[in-house]
């Protein structure tokens, strides 16, 4: 026969606040719900509930306790904790029931092979609610009701065995059947039927039991039969699956702002920890991490004007913007070249972010969401050629990106034009040599580059070059290539001119590249682009100067547009 | 002890393996192992350079050790540093570019066949925050100041690279930089860096005007253009004769003379320590 668990978190206002934050699980915790200043109390953990704090006191009545932390309800965090739930009853089993906020129901069928006895199992739950920072009640049965009403009323973990339901069962209060977070007409009708047990003088599970049902059924009608049934542990029924969403988000709404960023990071580090482990629950990785914080609106006033005007001028999404809502919202986005599960590396990868691109004002709220994503699958080799790890190579890279700029480091990628300088930089994220396809060292393949650069000087001299030519491919001879360094910006030059052949060249910012041209191979024309409005046209030169060292080779170009001289680089 | 074990030690016992046997024996030097014992550092891999001059010279380029290629502007450094690079990245490999100058030129590198997804490109430009908190400093007056942010720039990137581990190859691109400026790199860098890569298959390879790592670096290869020899055909200057209008002439090859200065690595006494290379441009007719 088919076993249960069920996992219940009591006071789940509570506990989800005490999951963000550790250090109060030792202490009375009160949360309150409603609009300054008529807040109550909504739900209280256990260590308040010893002190005699009662959910529905006034903030006025609180403050007769001074050891009490008071925290505003968060229904984001709630819902947090709710995925967190579902994320850790995923990780046992497909077949789960979303029972409510606080509770849900697993089927254990068919887990005995793979995990254990039911008691084993729900202890393998209990201590993964733990690690994902709820302390909740564990209880197994052989049927759903039963499992929730035990796990209700009995704390810890709970085994009721096929036989005992209505025995263990008996000794437990009505308002377990009700217990949870309702909703007011739910709440309403509860009222009233446990008003009917109490004139009744039904206390316990037991003595609902033992009721005759006929009568029960006429006075409370097929929901007293039903609530019979499930205190005498016979109700059977099966589970409404779910399938939970592939959200993963966490929400934490701050009691004072945070203005610097080494307790920003430890309000990170614990977002972080969650979410990896619900990941690790769910046997995902993370893809992309977005970030967004709440910022504080006493500043919005000064922000406001500034904003109006940025807005103008540009709408880059990482830049603070003012919703209707009036409040103002920063958001940063991380994309990860391959998919990753380490808390410490995004946190390190999120100070580093947040360094380079700080929020400017103070943070009231955090809100992390996470794409997730399959995880890599690396198959290793013998003989593969280094190759630096993707996590260590993410941070390096974002820290070389705080050294030099962001816009300064990564892979370059050539532009598919003629027109000089045209490349651009991207992310630097190299592939992992396949071990089955391992490179030739003899370098027969031919990379899409080396294409390029053989279609351009195939370009260049169809254009202007002698008449007799052949392409020379660079990987078939073994010379190496004259390289080309280029002076960025290029160096203004004056250029004495004789029967259409430079013979003097002057570099007012460059002492050494002045003199006599002793050789000189040229122009070869380009153009292009004509029909934009950034056209390009020029002409080249290889000329050779003379210099203390001995010769130096460098290329010379004039502008058509400007009708300046430059020169744009040096042969080494 | 007596005076049998004292005769036994007082001789030279690195040549007597009857004393070398005996030492567990006694008691003082029961922990000591034998210079002649001692494990002896294997000679570190070599790999290509991906021109086939340089690999006979210097046997190819050692994992694991610092080298540098000097020479003056046009020497045919670029052309060397990129040939590596296209052998690396061909292997597999991922390289970086430290460009202290930002002087790498993508289509020459896509010419000579480097796979440009297999290199990290990091430039290093002067940043003017810096420049202005060393406007006043006397220390500075001399040295360009431009130079020496980039040169912070280079040595902390460098620094981060080796850390990160995985690198096929590391060039240092100080062709720009100054020699007075470069030889302000402190020598506890250089020890830094090999240090770093000394049990790593990393090769470091540093492009600069003149040798300033010192002992910290396995070989040293001195470049500089040769001296044009007349009457030869692929000669730049005497292709063409000087009757011909410019356009007909064309950049072919230069000749490249190269001196292999230092070495820590083992090599054939009888070796040459010089070779001639010439390049050829991505345009070169056949």
């Amino acid at each position: 026969m088919s076993c249960f668990a069920c996992i219940f978190v009591p006071d789940f206002p509570a506990e989800s606040i005490i999951r963000m934050e550790p250090e109060l699980r030792a202490l009375p915790v009160a949360v309150l719900a409603g609009k300054a200043p008529l807040e109550k109390v909504f739900a209280i953990n256990q260590n308040a509930r010893a002190l005699d704090v009662e959910p529905g006191m006034t903030k006025t009545q609180l403050d007769a306790w001074t050891n009490l932390v008071l925290r505003p309800r968060s229904e984001l965090q709630e819902k947090s904790a709710h995925q967190a739930l579902l994320d850790c009853a995923q990780s046992f089993s497909p077949s789960f029931e979303d029972s409510a906020l606080d509770t849900v129901l697993i089927d254990l069928d068919g887990l005995e092979h793979l995990l254990g006895t039911p008691p084993q199992i729900a202890r393998q739950i209990a201590h993964r609610t733990s690690v994902l920072g709820l302390e909740a009640n564990v209880a197994a049965a052989f049927d759903p009701d039963t499992a929730l009403l035990a796990a209700r009323g009995f704390p810890g973990m709970t085994f009721i065995s096929e036989g005992n339901e209505a025995k263990k069962l008996g000794e437990l209060p009505v308002n377990v059947l009700f217990e949870g977070l309702l909703s007011p007409e739910q709440q309403k009708k509860t009222d009233t039927i446990l008003e009917t047990f109490d004139r009744w003088g039904i206390r316990n599970l037991r003595a609902l039991a033992a009721l005759p049902e006929i009568p029960l059924v006429e006075r409370l009608g097929q929901e007293g039969f039903r609530l019979q049934q499930s205190a005498q542990g016979s109700h059977r029924r099966t589970l409404k699956l779910v399938q939970p969403s592939l959200t993963f988000e966490e929400y934490v709404e701050l009691e004072f702002p945070i203005v610097l960023l080494e307790p920003l990071a430890f309000v990170l580090n614990r977002m972080l920890e969650q979410i990896c482990n619900r990941l690790t629950a769910r046997a995902l990785a993370a893809q992309e991490l977005k970030l967004c914080f709440e910022l504080a609106t006493e500043f919005r006033a000064e922000e406001e004007s500034e904003n109006s005007v940025a807005q103008k001028r540009s709408h880059n999404s990482n830049s603070p913007s003012v919703h209707a809502a009036r409040s103002l919202t920063f958001n940063r986005t991380l994309k990860l070249p391959v998919p990753m599960l380490d808390a410490r590396v995004f946190l390190k990868l999120l100070q580093l972010d947040l360094r380079a691109h700080p929020p400017g004002a103070p943070i009231m709220k955090i809100h992390l969401t996470i794409e997730p994503a399959q995880p890599r699958a690396a198959q290793g080799g013998l003989f593969l050629p280094p190759f630096p790890e993707p996590e260590k190579l993410e941070l390096t890279l974002a820290r070389i990106a705080g050294i030099v700029g962001e816009s300064n480091v990564g892979a370059v990628e050539l532009s598919d034009t003629y027109r000089p300088e045209s490349f651009h930089m991207k992310h630097f994220a190299p592939k992992e040599q396949d071990p089955l396809n391992t490179p030739k060292h003899s370098s027969k393949t031919q990379t899409s580059s080396e294409n390029f650069a053989c279609l351009q000087s195939t370009a260049i001299l169809l254009a202007d070059g002698p008449a007799t030519t052949s392409i020379t491919n660079p990987q078939e001879s073994e010379a190496p290539v004259t390289a080309l360094r280029v002076f960025r910006p290029p160096l203004q030059a004056e250029v004495t001119m004789l029967e259409g052949a430079p013979v003097r060249l002057a570099c007012p910012k460059k002492k050494n590249v002045c003199g006599q041209i002793i050789w000189a191979a040229g122009p070869w024309r380009s153009s292009g682009d004509w029909w934009e409005q950034e056209g390009w046209a020029r002409d080249e030169w290889d000329i050779m100067l003379q210099n203390e060292t001995g010769i130096a080779l460098y290329r010379l170009v004039r502008d058509h547009f400007s009708a300046r001289w430059t020169v744009e680089g040096s042969y080494d | 002890m007596s005076a049998a074990s004292l005769a036994a030690i007082s001789r030279p016992f690195l040549f007597d393996s009857a004393v070398l046997n005996r030492m567990p024996e006694f008691p003082k030097l029961a922990g000591v192992t034998p210079a002649s014992h001692l494990e002896v550092r294997p000679a570190p891999e070599r790999v290509s350079s991906g021109v086939s001059q340089i690999d006979a010279l210097t046997g190819g380029l050692p994992r694991g050790c610092l080298t540098e290629i000097c020479g003056p502007q046009s020497s045919g450094r670029t052309s060397l540093f990129l040939a590596a690079l296209a052998a690396a990245t061909n292997r597999g490999e991922v390289c970086a570019l430290v460009d202290a100058g930002d002087t790498f030129d993508p289509v020459s590198a896509a010419a000579a066949a480097v796979d440009l997804t297999r290199l990290l490109w990091v430039r290093c430009q002067e940043k003017q925050s810096y420049s202005n908190n060393y406007q006043h400093s006397n220390f500075t007056s001399k040295v360009n100041r431009a130079d020496y942010s980039i040169l912070d720039q280079v040595l902390r990137v460098t620094d981060l690279l080796l850390q990160s581990n995985g690198f096929g190859l590391i060039l240092l691109d100080l062709g720009n930089i100054s020699s007075r400026t470069a030889r302000r790199i402190p020598m506890a860098s250089w020890f830094r860096f090999r240090r770093a890569i000394e049990v790593t298959p990393t090769i470091l390879m540093v492009l600069e005007q003149q040798p300033t790592a010192g002992s910290c670096s396995s070989l040293i290869l001195q470049l500089k253009t040769s001296e044009p020899r007349s009457a030869k055909k692929t000669d730049i200057r005497e292709s063409v004769p000087a009757q011909l209008p410019s356009h007909a002439k064309l950049l072919e090859n230069f000749s490249i003379e190269i001196e292999l200065s230092h070495t820590r690595l083992e090599r054939k006494p009888s070796s040459n320590t010089r070779t001639l290379l010439r390049t050829h441009s991505a345009w070169a007719v056949s």
